[in-house]
């Protein structure tokens, strides 16, 4: 018995529960309209610690902790974590966790980071691998900047195209649970690239890798747009989000609905340094398990597709002129 | 989809805003214009309160700037004014000094050799690099032109 739709999707038939979520959130972002839905906000870019790094490891461990705790589990007891971010070698998640003393993957798959974890791990769970699994991810302003930009006090002007990367962590338990939101369907995206070799132009990179997904979702599943209540991208921001809607709508399908974007939901709208929305693995992360999370709870959704967005790009690979190759995975949520 | 690459870029860069040249430019003007007017203020002061002679007011008055330059970057004040200024603030000689002092302090993390000094130069150096090729390639040009 397979468990494959169409071409690239996968459709779980036993009930993966999402048993609880946890927002970690930057000081900024605390400022932002979804502000009361995290679970903690930070004072300060750095939260007590002396590098950055540091400051984002600690906060996929808060958000693990933090979910473990609402979860009501013991942390001994999740099978495996899955986690990622976008640091070279991955270390935020990796010195996170490495006091955990849980069997640990490892998963790079840039802003789509959020989506590719809770796939796989709702994937373990479903085939009979596991009982209980963490996907946890997150992106720090500071440690992005300095590993793909300047220097934070270099005086630069950033192009309106910009995107701004979110601090911020958000972290979930996935288990067997009644009458919890489940994850539904997992849809693995291909990688596409349409040429862009802006760096400072994600959302305009990004917005084909999206729509192809979508769209392969929506054949695998014989689904359409108003299936959902919500559909929403990770990251593709302003420009991304625009493009998209049009992709899709040449197409035939209409997205003016219900389709949003976290990068254009997380920051305050007033806020001119965010230019072109918000970006990174902590975009998404924070939006679902703080605000979309506490929707479902409210019983004010009931399917949701949530895209995970990310630009498989390294400072190296701009520097030679490549241009930038997308990945966009969906997970579909409904509420039982 | 049905694009191909180039009319993807194409379509691409039509949906993606312009930078506001003209406010841009007015701004860079306006504020690199100010840094100019400080620096020949402060010219002016070691001229003619402090007595200093031309070529010592030559010297003092990029010292004087880079100082302040530094200090501004460090005090988390340049880089803010520079979201406004661009070139304004990139141009004058306070720019190469927020570009130095900017890495010094990101990178003292990684320690003291191979992150503060070893990364002190990563935006600045081709500034050096190439500054001083042209100034030899100009340098030649002028000897060339003396001797002909």
């Amino acid at each position: 018995m397979t468990k494959k739709l169409g071409l690239q999707t996968i459709e779980f038939k036993d009930t993966v529960s999402i048993l609880s979520t946890a927002a970690i959130a930057g000081h900024r972002e605390g400022m932002g309209p979804l502000a009361k839905y995290y679970d903690k906000i930070l004072e300060d870019a750095q939260w007590g610690e002396d590098t950055w790094e540091k400051t984002e490891s600690k906060m996929q461990k808060t958000a693990i902790s933090r979910a473990v705790e609402k979860a009501q589990i013991d942390v001994k007891d999740i099978d495996y974590i899955f986690a990622g971010d976008l640091l070279n070698q991955c270390t935020s998640s990796t010195f996170a966790f490495r006091d955990f003393g849980i069997p640990f993957l490892g998963l790079y798959g840039a802003c789509s980071t959020m989506a590719e974890t809770l796939g796989l791990a709702a994937s373990m769970i479903d085939g009979g691998f596991a009982n209980l699994c963490a996907a946890v991810t997150s992106s720090h302003f500071c440690t992005a900047e300095r590993q793909y930009r300047f220097p934070l006090e270099y005086g630069g002007q950033r192009t309106p195209t910009a995107q701004w990367t979110v601090t911020g962590s958000g972290g979930v338990i996935l288990g067997k649970g009644d009458n919890l939101p489940c994850i539904t369907h997992f849809t693995v995206g291909k990688i596409v690239d349409a040429g862009i070799k802006d760096a400072n132009n994600m959302g305009a990179a990004m917005a084909p890798a999206a729509a192809e997904t979508i769209l392969t979702h929506f054949e695998d599943t014989n689904r359409v747009p108003q299936d959902y209540d919500l559909i929403l991208t990770g990251d593709l921001g302003k420009i991304g989000k625009s493009i998209l809607i049009d992709l899709l709508g040449q197409k035939g399908y209409d997205m003016s609905d219900n389709y949003n974007d976290c990068g254009c939901m997380v920051f305050d709208i007033n806020d001119s340094d965010i230019h072109g929305g918000g970006s990174g693995c902590g975009c998404g992360a924070i939006t679902l398990c703080g605000y979309i999370m506490d929707m479902f709870r409210a019983n004010e959704i009931n399917h949701v597709l949530f895209v995970g967005t990310g630009a498989l790009l390294s400072p190296t690979s701009t520097m030679q002129g490549e241009s930038i190759p997308c990945v966009a995975h969906a997970v579909a949520i409904s509420a039982k | 989809m049905k694009y191909t690459k180039q009319e993807y870029q194409d379509y691409a860069n039509k949906k993606s805003p312009d930078s506001p040249i003209l406010k841009d430019v007015v701004f860079a003007f306006l504020i690199g214009g100010a840094i100019c007017t400080v620096g020949q203020a402060i010219g002016d002061i070691y001229k003619n309160f402090l007595g200093l002679d031309e070529e010592s007011v030559k010297t003092a008055v990029p010292i004087t700037m880079v100082f302040l330059g530094a200090l501004l970057t460090g005090l988390d004040i340049y880089c803010k004014i520079a979201k406004y200024a661009g070139a304004g603030t990139l141009v004058p000689i306070t720019g190469f000094a927020n570009a130095i002092v900017s890495c010094a302090i990101e990178f003292k993390r990684e320690g003291y050799v191979l992150g503060l000094a070893a990364k002190m130069f990563t935006i600045a150096g081709p500034v050096l690099v190439y500054g001083i090729n042209s100034s030899i390639v100009l340098g030649i040009i002028y000897y060339l032109m003396q001797t002909l």
